[in-house]
């Protein structure tokens, strides 16, 4: 082994220039290819954290059949039983508890049809920094009777403003009439338009009281410590919670975004594919022109004794030399700055910025340091070394010996 | 006791338009200690023999027995083991290894055979003193002059003591001085180690050294006559 490693490393550096050249589109690729996914990656990660901290959570506790039928009917009681268990899940960092229904908002001139959240104040902030939005006015401090946060954009719709009455009027858990009014008291503006004209806050306790449902529960939002949630703890959750409940992952419950990350993605894909094509072409054209320009030695080592599968070896190793290096060399020096890139991540401006902010993300693109990808990245430029080789391979298991030791 | 016995060896090759057959029912033997010449016009059947007699290409008939076991018949890996194990082979552009140094081609079979590394040093430096290439051990084959590069050849077939040699126009690229130098160096080698050699060549100062003559035309022996060493 020792002496096929020998030759394979020096065959590389008999064209120094060409190996080269080589390793650097391979190192360009891994370069290329870890920093694109990373970012895609990323942004998708982002897009998805902004996503669902402001709606469902990575996971969603319910009653049985709620998802399906979202209206009061399906609440359930708040039980220590339940919060003990999520308490103890160690990978559950915030779990928070919702009521939601819908009502018509009005203030007396003019009305609209509105989602209702009633929120626990601390966790609710602890989950998207809902307090932090707040343009004007206070946010909710615990206990009851703490009036209502509303977006701008529905202040606006309804002409309302600071310490103004808001009339919330509704159907309550089991058909009894929902009814209430609630003073404005904080008004917010959130990145995500339709949050800003649709959605009015009350604490919990008030909505409770609004929807007559006290102590009840919608859903129970669940935050991981982690930067997402196995689906084995999704499993583990709702098993032992039993057949009563349903938890679900977010891309149950927002399947669009789940789509459009997915069009997204085979962009993505299409255009590392293409890299792809690219580098394959060049390992391809410099393994086989290595190996073509030697078949009289080629020949000449099988005459004087060396089988063919040790030749085809050292042209194996010659290729894994080139992937590896590239590869490693690639990784090695990407990381630091996917590093600083996931510290600090590219901020974006103009119409990309707007967008985002359309789409209620932070229009930034940090950069995913998940090894998966680079590990991912690396091994299919190993395989695509890896299979340039396998035409010289298949020569070396065919050629002749004496037609090309005479040629 | 012969070496090699061929028996109505025949080839004949059928890509062409018109098969052309280049050894017709042949019959030879060669003994232990030969240094032997196969003589003959360009095409007359010299290197398609010597294949042959390597196992480098399978005969259309006929048999090529090396003590006693027939290579014509062998197959792939097992006929690469027994070039390995008992052939030594010298080509005519010398075909070293250009990434390895002199020391490291002329070690190349042994390295194959696994020989210890301590055998294979001390065969090494015997061998490349006796062709007077001691000087050149760690030196790539391109800083060498062709008449070295074939000495270094001379020495990695010996290498590993094989049962025979086959050296195909060994001299065709040399100068006579280098040619008289290798065929010095090479005879005296298989006078020390009793080994076969079997060269093909048209060159006169190289049949005049050999000891047998085996002239070939057309594809078949015509004359195979013994010489007694000149002085
Ligand atoms: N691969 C081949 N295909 C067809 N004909 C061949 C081939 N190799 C050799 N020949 C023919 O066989 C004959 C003997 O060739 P060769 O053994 O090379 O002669 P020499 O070595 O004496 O010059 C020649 O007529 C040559 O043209
Ligand atoms: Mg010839």
């Amino acid at each position: 082994m020792k002496q096929f490693i020998k030759l394979a490393w020096r065959n590389l550096w008999r064209n120094r220039r060409r190996t080269l050249l080589t390793l650097a589109s391979v190192f360009m690729a891994v370069v290329l290819s870890i920093a694109i996914r990373s970012l895609q990656l990323g942004v998708y990660a982002n897009m998805i954290g902004n996503s669902v901290r402001f709606s469902t959570g990575y996971l969603q506790i319910h009653a049985k059949g709620y998802w399906e039928d979202q209206t009061i009917n399906n609440a359930f009681l708040a039980n220590a039983g339940l919060d003990s268990l999520l308490v103890q899940d160690p990978d559950i960092a915030l779990s928070v508890p919702r009521l939601e229904s819908f009502a018509l908002a009005s203030s007396g001139q003019h009305t609209k049809g509105i989602a209702v959240s009633g929120i626990d104040p601390a966790k609710e902030d602890a989950m998207n920094g809902l307090a932090g939005k707040l343009i004007q006015g206070q946010y909710f401090e615990s206990g009851s009777d703490q009036g209502v946060l509303m977006g701008d954009m529905l202040a606006r719709y309804l002409q309302l403003e600071m310490g103004d009455t808001l009339v919330l009027l509704g159907q309550g858990y089991h058909g009894a009439t929902a009814a209430g009014q609630f003073r404005v008291r904080g008004i917010f503006h959130f990145p995500i338009e339709q949050i800003n004209g649709s959605i009015v806050y009350l604490a919990l306790p008030d909505a409770q009281a609004l929807f007559g449902a006290p102590d009840m529960l919608s859903s129970m939002s669940l935050m991981p410590r982690g930067s997402a949630f196995a689906e084995n703890t999704r499993r583990q959750l709702e098993s032992s919670l039993g057949d009563t409940w349903e938890v679900l992952p977010w891309q149950t419950m927002n399947k669009s975004l789940v789509q459009e990350i997915q069009g997204d993605n085979a962009g993505g894909i299409i255009m590392l594919g293409i890299l792809y094509v690219v580098v394959a072409f060049g390992v391809f054209s410099t393994v086989l022109m290595m190996a073509m320009e030697r078949k009289k030695e080629f020949a000449v080592m099988v005459a004087i004794g060396m089988k063919r599968w040790k030749l085809a070896l050292i042209v194996l190793l010659e290729t894994f030399f080139i992937g590896v290096l590239g590869v490693v060399l690639g990784g090695v020096l990407i990381y630091p700055l996917l590093y600083q890139l996931h510290e600090h991540p590219i901020k974006l401006t103009g119409t990309v910025a707007e967008t985002y902010h359309q789409m209620g993300m932070e229009p930034i693109m940090p950069a995913s340091l998940d090894p998966q990808i680079i590990i991912t990245q690396g091994l299919t430029v190993l395989l695509i070394a890896f299979l340039s080789a396998t035409y010289p391979i298949w020569y070396i298991q065919r050629f002749s010996v004496p037609e090309t030791i005479k040629s | 006791m012969s070496v090699i016995q061929v028996n109505q060896l025949t080839k004949t090759y059928n890509e062409t338009m018109v098969p052309v057959t280049a050894l017709d029912h042949v019959n030879l033997s060669f003994a232990r200690g030969e240094f032997t010449a196969i003589v003959g016009p360009s095409g007359c059947g010299k290197t398609t023999l010597l294949n042959m007699l390597g196992g480098l290409d399978k005969p259309s008939a006929g048999h090529v027995m090396i003590e006693g076991q027939d290579i014509a018949v062998m197959e792939g890996g097992a006929l690469v083991d027994f070039r390995l194990h008992n052939i030594g082979f010298i080509f005519q552009s010398y075909n070293l290894i250009p990434v390895l140094t002199v020391k490291e081609n002329v070690e190349f079979i042994m390295d194959l055979q696994n020989k210890p590394r301590a055998e294979s040093d001390a065969r090494v430096s015997y061998l490349l003193d006796a062709m007077g290439i001691a000087d050149k051990i760690n030196l790539r084959p391109k800083y060498l002059s062709g008449g070295q590069q074939q000495r270094v050849a001379v020495a990695r077939a010996l290498a590993s003591k094989p049962k025979f040699i086959l050296a195909d126009e060994p001299t065709a690229n040399l100068d006579s001085k280098s040619t008289e130098t290798l065929l010095e160096l090479m005879a005296n080698l298989n006078e020390k180690e009793q080994v076969t050699f079997i060269f093909s060549t048209h060159d006169q100062r190289v049949i005049d050294k050999a000891h047998r003559i085996i002239v070939l035309e057309d594809g078949r022996v015509i004359s195979d006559t013994a010489q007694t060493k000149s002085a």
